[in-house]
């Protein structure tokens, strides 16, 4: 147990963290909870004064909020199910003893350290390009008349794609992981008893694993509501646009900053759903 | 014991496990060897390696038409400094949780306690009004946020025992940027209304603003939570048995966590270090929203490819690899640690 001293000392130790957190945390959002009720517009400063709920009302009436909502939700959804079914495979993959397994999880993992900014730069044009991108490429190669425009056509699956990429070496390192602490002698036992492999993953590995899948379902969609580089770099926005790339076009194109505080708290509504059930999962494993 | 596997079944793993690997790992080779060729040969297909001209001038290029050294300068200050800071905060609060946990709370503040607190930012914020001749201008609301929010906030998160404190934490992390975004926006540009209006604006031209006094601690604040938990959960692997050793011996407090702690400690610093590292030289919502000249760091330096002129493929290329080859490498090395901080110590 600590001592008297070092506990004293702890107290005052956690008080600056406590303070910078309890700032970070509590005054960009009163801010903009209280911009959301004014109407403050940059372009315009005589307009000003209370808006009541308007601001709301017309962010919720605003054709693009409904759809950059969906595509909020599509995103989120389908690229947790690419991460999570492929990060299963893989991480199943890689548990098995091959040759050159260290090289093969360093090319996995890779792609989770590039810069947003870069990978959705590089796939749009050296990969995804309608004219002189390699998928064009190949499907000529295969005798296709035309090659899919990627961009053009499905701005949406194309950031999925790219996104998708991104986080799934995310989800495969850290099934890995997870996998990697089940018990030898479990498997064994399970060899040994003549387990076909199906039923071996569905009553041993899955059950392992789902904890560690629910916190790479939360984790992911934490940070995947928030998707803004890739939709604004590769100039979609208004396209396949997600609530983040609407706050940021209300404030950055429109300067309407009651509006974009107003759609800032929907995000912060979406965005509490999910982390409430992340805590609760952290918290119960940190008393274990 | 481990199982008998037959070789053929390890080949065909090999084969499978070698091609997926490939796979994932081709865009980045692509740009790679995009990177020494020709523009012109860039956009050639079908490839012919054999007759390509290769060539480093791209780097060069990239290099004197938009200073690509300004811009490794400006993430390297920017990270190294926010890493730093993040330490200074982190390093405290990780060793308090782990080594003089507060089990049931520790500086309970009595309920009369709290109505002090709470009549007291009454009372300064209607000072504060009485000061501005009853005018609730920026300024004032300024104040009363940082009465009514933040020190009570403080307050209340100071007296929540360890375990809840880990969490609260945690849960700062959860908000999206998007919530954020106008203040801070606001906040950092000297010609946006809030600094017009509050009467700061007498501080005449400072803006931090596409600076690194805005971008710093901002990056640091960002990653904080995290910092503050991956340190948590290596603080908390040193057996205290050690450290009661030492202090049964008689060791000061002090040399208790010079001498003793600190030592075991590095390990898990130095890779707390590697994830930030990783994580804030990616960071791009920001960086995009806040800077564009000065402070910008590489992924806007990046960004600024979204729309060029002409052919750019194979210089698109070259600056992505001198972007994103420093952090490739550090994240190869450090890909193990990496779980346990981008999980929050929930999988092991």
């Amino acid at each position: 147990m600590a001592t008297k001293q070092a506990q004293a000392l702890g107290k005052w130790a956690l008080a600056p963290s406590v303070a910078v957190l309890a700032a970070w945390s509590f005054v960009p959002l009163a801010l903009t909870l209280y911009f959301a009720f004014l109407r403050y517009n940059l372009q315009d400063p005589d307009n000003t004064g209370w808006a009541g709920f308007s601001n709301f009302y017309y962010f919720f009436k605003d054709p693009y909020f409904l759809k950059d909502l969906a595509n909020t939700l599509l995103l989120v959804g389908g690229i947790i199910i690419t991460t999570v079914v492929g990060g299963v495979f893989l991480a199943l993959l890689l548990d098995q003893p091959f040759w050159g397994r260290g090289i093969v999880r360093l090319l996995m993992i890779s792609p989770f350290f590039i810069m947003p900014t870069v990978s959705s730069l590089v796939w749009k044009n050296l990969l995804m390009h309608p004219v002189f991108g390699l998928f064009a490429g190949i499907q000529k190669y295969f005798g296709a008349q035309e090659a899919i425009d990627w961009f053009g056509r499905y701005p949406l699956l194309s950031v999925g794609i790219i996104v998708s990429w991104q986080w799934l070496p995310y989800a495969a390192l850290i099934l890995l992981t997870a996998l990697q602490s089940l018990d030898e002698e479990q498997k064994d036992a399970a060899a040994m008893d003549g387990a076909p492999a199906i039923s071996f993953f569905r009553y041993i590995i899955l059950p392992h694993l789902s904890r560690p899948i629910t916190v790479v379902i939360l984790i992911e969609t934490i940070f995947l509501l928030n998707i803004f580089a890739e939709i604004k770099v590769t100039s979609v926005g208004g396209f396949a646009g997600n609530l983040t790339y609407l706050v940021f076009s209300q404030l950055n194109d429109a300067t309407d900053v009651g509006m974009a505080a107003a759609g800032g708290l929907v995000a912060v509504v979406l965005a509490n759903i999910v982390s409430v059930f992340l805590v609760r999962i952290v918290g119960k494993n940190l008393e274990a | 014991m481990a199982r008998k596997i037959s070789n053929r079944r390890k080949l065909l793993t090999t084969i499978i496990a070698w091609v997926i690997g490939l796979l994932l790992f081709f865009p980045i080779f692509w740009t790679a060897v995009a990177a020494f060729k020709t523009e012109s040969d860039a956009y050639t297909l079908p490839q012919n390696w054999l007759s390509t001209p290769w060539t480093l001038e791209n780097f060069g290029i990239v290099q004197e038409r938009s200073n690509y050294f300004r811009y490794v300068f400006n993430t390297s200050v920017i990270v190294i400094l926010s890493t730093l800071l993040g330490l200074v905060f982190a390093i405290p609060a990780a060793w308090s949780m782990a080594f003089a946990p507060n089990p049931e709370g520790g500086s309970k503040i009595s309920s009369l306690g709290w109505l002090g607190i709470v009549l007291g930012s009454l009372a300064i914020c209607f000072v504060a009004l009485y000061f501005n001749n009853w005018k609730p201008t920026n300024a004032v609301i300024g104040i009363l946020l940082l009465f009514i929010f933040v020190v009570p906030a403080s307050l209340w998160a100071w007296s929540r025992n360890t375990h809840n404190m880990l969490l609260w934490m945690l849960s700062t992390k959860m908000m999206p940027p998007a919530g954020a975004l106008i203040p801070i926006y606001l906040i950092f540009n000297r010609n946006g209304l809030v600094f017009r209006d509050w009467g700061w604006a007498n501080w005449g031209d400072y803006n931090i603003m596409d600076s690194f006094w805005g971008m710093v601690p901002l990056m640091t604040l960002l990653n904080l939570p995290i910092v503050i938990w991956m340190l948590f959960t290596y603080f908390k692997e040193i057996p205290v048995g050690i450290l009661e050793a030492a202090r049964m011996d008689g060791a000061s407090l002090w040399n208790e966590l010079s001498r003793v702690l600190t030592p075991m400690a590095l390990p898990g610093i130095a890779s707390t270090c590697l994830l930030n590292l990783i994580l804030s030289w990616n960071e791009a919502f920001w960086s995009l929203n806040l800077t564009n000249k000065y402070a910008a760091p590489l992924s806007f330096f990046i960004s600024e490819y979204s729309s060029p002129e002409g052919q750019f493929w194979a210089k698109l290329s070259a600056a992505s690899m001198m972007a994103i080859a420093p952090i490739l490498i550090i994240g190869w090395f450090s890909q193990k640690q990496l779980v346990r901080g981008l999980t929050f110590g929930a999988v092991k």
